[in-house]
């Protein structure tokens, strides 16, 4: 009888890793495999002369050189920027800190795109709103600032990325010990050396930590540069890759060098990840402990106040105006026009929610796509992350690297793999419908479906588990009954890390869409290209209106389980 | 003339009195520890001590120089005053090598090299961390990261010691060892300490003086013996060891009853000043109870357990519980037997006192 339940428990097992290793194999593994065949292997054998042929290509050269320039230039600028503001709302006297603290975290909301769609509205060369102003009322012969440049495309991605840095170190400032530093002010030392001496060393892995996901994130960043590059040529890798699928419909020579530019992407995205778990790794100092008193805190004194007002005025500058010309603009007859009020009505919202076909269907399809991707990755991941962090079953070795993949595959590389899988090469062919886009977001939000499983699974203990087993409930009564409701925070907080950053998806949709199949991100983006630019930030409001709803919800619901 | 001195000190949190008009005189070469449960204010006043909180009223001298004071509107920041501190979660800075931990405090002094070579030298030899100078501080175990929060105080050779519950994150059998060591780092240098713990028996082993607090008053300040012996008040008693509390009614005749009826023998009687005090705790201590034929009282064993050297028996007398330890080696009754109890050394405290 034992024997037999022991049996079945084994099989259960086997069954469960084998579905999990499957799910991973077909929906990351199979994609990023046939991107690198298709970009080391051609007619037959292995070919890395024509890997450097197509890398050495002018155009190809100098995407790459972009996106290196592109996201060391934001990791740098994210990197101050967000190091400053995480220290002045922990470590100094700073008035309303907690406000503060919250709207550092807003930019976090705004797809960058979108704010990138905005301030190319206010600083385009000729059209842009603020260059006008300075044009027109100062009779400047040029305008102030062209944001078709690098410096434009590493200033707006450093607003909306440098949440990044700003998060992973105001974490690290506030759960460090303070006699850490107290210890130094007893030795005598003053204020400014224990910053440099003590906190900054201590929190410079954190620091690090967020800048290498910053870098991650920029070199494989669509939106910002597609808006605000290509008008003056400047292509970085996704939008190279883009730029030659698109144009050329899938041909041979046009696949070859997207496939040699993801593998790039693949092999740094990799390589950055490798140096990030080093940096945790060598640096996670045990500076948690002991009780907590209030940590030194530096007197601003004099500058207090004037301190205050530049936190606002740049939460002003890099939030709220966008989101106000966003709106402004998407209620204007014609783009170009003053923000008077003759010229501004919600005409626009009500057509394209109610009577613009293009916008009715991408609003439906991504919130469609959005749920039926988070839906299928939730359970996926969470049946992955059990098996990873809770089975003792052999094989497990080959499914946790499975699992590491999806944390290094960027958006566009997905889009690409999944093109070269489901277009009917092998049987089954899903180009130019939704499904194609489904299954590109489940490859490309696994990474945070397992995140969020495996660390609500690692809370619960494994006793937990075996005095239900003692109690007499086999694997799947545990299961069912003990293991699912302790998980269900992590699970839910899955299922919106998926659906809403799922909302304002373009990178991998803009690769994939058919002229049905358009999310709101593909609308917005096509309908400005086309010159419809009232009607693109009319969505883009609808989009953030969204978005906005969606991450208060979740803030309630988690205020709710955490409290 | 004391050492350390401080008058009046008060200290506020919103509307939390932490500590209230505290009077303390230590002296040179003394150690002194401040001894009460979590939130009475040792800690707080260890830190205006040292300079981390500042005070709403009164005034902190060390060695006659002013360190805070309110009057005068004075507040010497605690990089200005020259203590050596260890803290509970020992606070060394795992960037920095062992040998770094202990320099540092040279360093910001900015002594000459070979003076900090030598200083630093002398710290890590009296506190046995010279073979691992060169090492992370984060290989080291909680006694050995303690030793290098020692090394580091030491290092500028202060007059005063700040100890915040220093043993408080060791193991219990590291505990005592260090104890020592503290005490043996103190007759070589020479520093007074004040040292804050909730452990009773560390405070007893270590100090010359013990202040016990509660909820920001002092209760006593006295030799261990007399905190043991002549505890100030039934909180000092509770605090320090075990006990048994018993409460009794005066009886108009000067006797008192346990159970309301029958009044306890003559022998144990209330002190005069306290019969017109209401309620009364009758306190002892579970190891100074005899059992005898000629007790104050009987009791009734209801649970006897073996620890090994001793044995506990919990009883009860007129309904109330009552706790008895005896070495292993002396008969006692067995569990549902009535036996006379004889009370060696009780004291009388208000009830509600």
């Amino acid at each position: 009888m034992s024997a037999l339940a022991k049996k079945n428990d084994l099989d259960a097992a086997h069954f469960i890793l084998g579905l999990s290793i499957a799910i991973l194999v077909i929906v990351v593994a199979v994609p990023v495999l046939l991107i690198f065949l298709n970009a080391f292997w051609a007619e037959g054998k292995f070919n890395i002369v024509d890997v450097f042929a197509v890398l050495r290509e002018p155009d190809t050269y100098q995407a790459l050189l972009n996106s290196l320039i592109i996201a060391s230039g934001t990791t740098l600028g994210s990197t101050v920027v967000g190091t400053f503001f995480a220290w002045l709302v922990t470590r100094t006297d700073l008035p309303f800190k907690k406000f503060m603290r919250g709207m550092f975290l807003v930019p976090f909301m705004l797809p960058s795109f979108i704010g990138a769609l905005a301030w190319k509205m206010l600083l385009s060369p000729r059209a842009g709103y603020i260059n006008r102003l300075f044009m027109d009322v100062f009779g400047l012969e040029a305008p102030v600032f062209n944001i078709y440049s690098y410096l434009g495309i590493v200033a707006v991605e450093v607003m909306y990325l440098f949440p990044f840095v700003f998060i992973q170190v105001c974490g690290a400032l506030e759960r460090m010990d303070p006699t850490l530093e107290e210890a130094a002010r007893i030795s005598g030392a003053g204020l400014f050396t224990i910053t440099r001496r003590i906190t900054i060393p201590l929190v410079l892995p954190s620091i690090l930590s967020g800048a290498l996901l910053i870098m991650l994130y920029s070199m494989a960043h669509f939106g910002t540069v597609a808006v605000l590059g290509i008008e003056n040529g400047i292509y970085n890798i996704p939008t190279l890759i883009y730029e030659r699928i698109h144009q050329s419909a899938g041909s041979f020579a046009s696949i070859r060098t997207g496939t040699v530019l993801a593998s790039v992407l693949v092999i740094s995205a990799a390589f950055i990840i490798w140096l990030q778990g080093k940096v945790l790794g060598r640096g996670r100092y045990q500076i948690i402990a002991g009780k907590s008193f209030r940590p030194v805190e530096l007197k601003l004194r004099a500058l207090r106040w004037p301190m205050l007002g530049f936190c606002v005025l740049y939460i002003g500058v890099t939030i709220v105006l966008p989101t106000a010309v966003i709106f402004l603009v998407g209620g204007l007859k014609t783009y170009g026009l003053p923000f008077v009020s003759e010229n501004l009505s919600l005409a626009n919202y009500k057509f394209i929610l109610f009577e613009y076909q293009v916008t009715k269907d991408a609003i439906l399809n991504s919130v469609t796509l959005g749920l039926a991707a988070a839906f299928i990755t939730m359970f996926a991941g969470v049946m992955i992350s059990y098996v990873i962090v809770k089975m003792k079953v052999r094989g497990k070795g080959f499914l946790e690297f499975l699992g590491m993949l999806p944390f290094s595959v960027p958006g566009s590389v997905i889009a690409l793999g999944v093109i070269l899988a489901w277009s009917g090469k092998y049987g089954v062919n899903l180009y130019n419908t939704v499904w194609i886009i489904l299954v590109a977001y489940i490859a490309r939000y696994m990474a945070f479906s397992l995140k969020a499983n495996s660390a609500a699974l690692e809370q619960v203990h494994d006793s937990l588990m075996e005095a239900a087993r003692a109690c007499g409930a086999g694997m799947w009564q545990t299961l069912r009954d003990i293991v699912l409701p302790l998980v269900r925070p992590g699970m839910l907080a899955a299922f919106f890390l998926i659906f809403l950053p799922s909302l304002r998806e373009l990178t991998v949709s803009i690769m994939l869409y058919a002229p049905t199949t358009r999310t709101i991100g593909v609308a917005i983006y096509t309908l400005n290209e086309d010159g419809e630019t009232v009607f693109s930030a009319a969505l883009a409001g609808i989009a953030l209106l969204l978005i906005i709803t969606g991450q208060t919800i979740i803030n309630r619901v988690s205020a709710k389980y955490q409290g | 003339m004391s050492y350390v001195r401080l008058t009046n000190v008060t200290k506020r949190f919103g509307r939390v009195t932490a500590v209230n008009s505290l009077n303390l005189a230590i002296e040179k070469g003394e150690c002194f520890s401040m001894l009460g449960p979590s939130g009475c204010g040792k800690t707080t006043t260890l830190r205006m001590v040292a300079g981390f909180e500042d005070l709403d009223e009164g005034e902190i001298r060390v060695g006659g120089r002013l360190l805070s004071s309110r009057t005068r509107n004075f507040y010497l920041p605690p990089e200005k005053r020259d203590f050596g501190m260890v803290f509970q979660a020992f606070a060394v800075w795992p960037h920095l090598s062992v040998y770094e931990n202990v320099a540092f405090p040279l360093r910001i002094r900015k002594l000459s090299a070979a003076e900090i070579a030598a200083r630093t030298q002398d710290a890590l030899t009296s506190t046995n961390l010279l073979k691992s100078a060169q090492d992370s501080p984060e290989n080291l175990s909680g006694g050995g990261k303690q030793r290098v929060a020692l090394a580091r105080a030491l290092a500028i050779n202060p007059d005063v010691m700040l100890l915040d519950e220093p043993l408080s994150s060791l193991d219990p059998h590291l505990r005592e060892e260090m104890r020592f060591e503290i005490k043996d780092l103190q007759r070589k240098y020479g520093f007074s300490i004040i040292y804050v713990t909730h452990d009773q028996s560390e405070a007893m082993a270590l100090s010359d003086r013990i202040l016990v607090m509660k909820q920001g008053v002092v209760q006593q300040i006295d030799s261990p013996l007399n905190i043991y012996n002549k505890p100030a008040n039934k909180f000092v008693f509770s605090f320090i060891g075990l006990h048994n509390f018993l409460s009794v009614n005066p009886l108009p005749d000067g006797t008192a009853s346990l159970d309301g009826q029958r009044p306890l023998p003559e022998a144990l009687a209330p002190p005069g000043e306290l019969r017109d005090a209401g309620p009364l705790s009758l306190a002892t201590r579970p190891s100074e109870i005899d059992f005898s034929t000629e007790g104050h009282f009987t009791a009734t064993v209801t649970r006897k357990s073996f620890l090994g050297e001793i044995v506990d028996y919990q009883l009860t007398a007129g309904g109330q519980e009552l706790r008895i330890q005896k070495n292993r080696r002396v008969p006692g009754p067995e569990v549902g037997e009535t036996c006379g109890v004889l009370l060696l050394k009780p004291y009388w405290f208000g009830e509600n006192a």
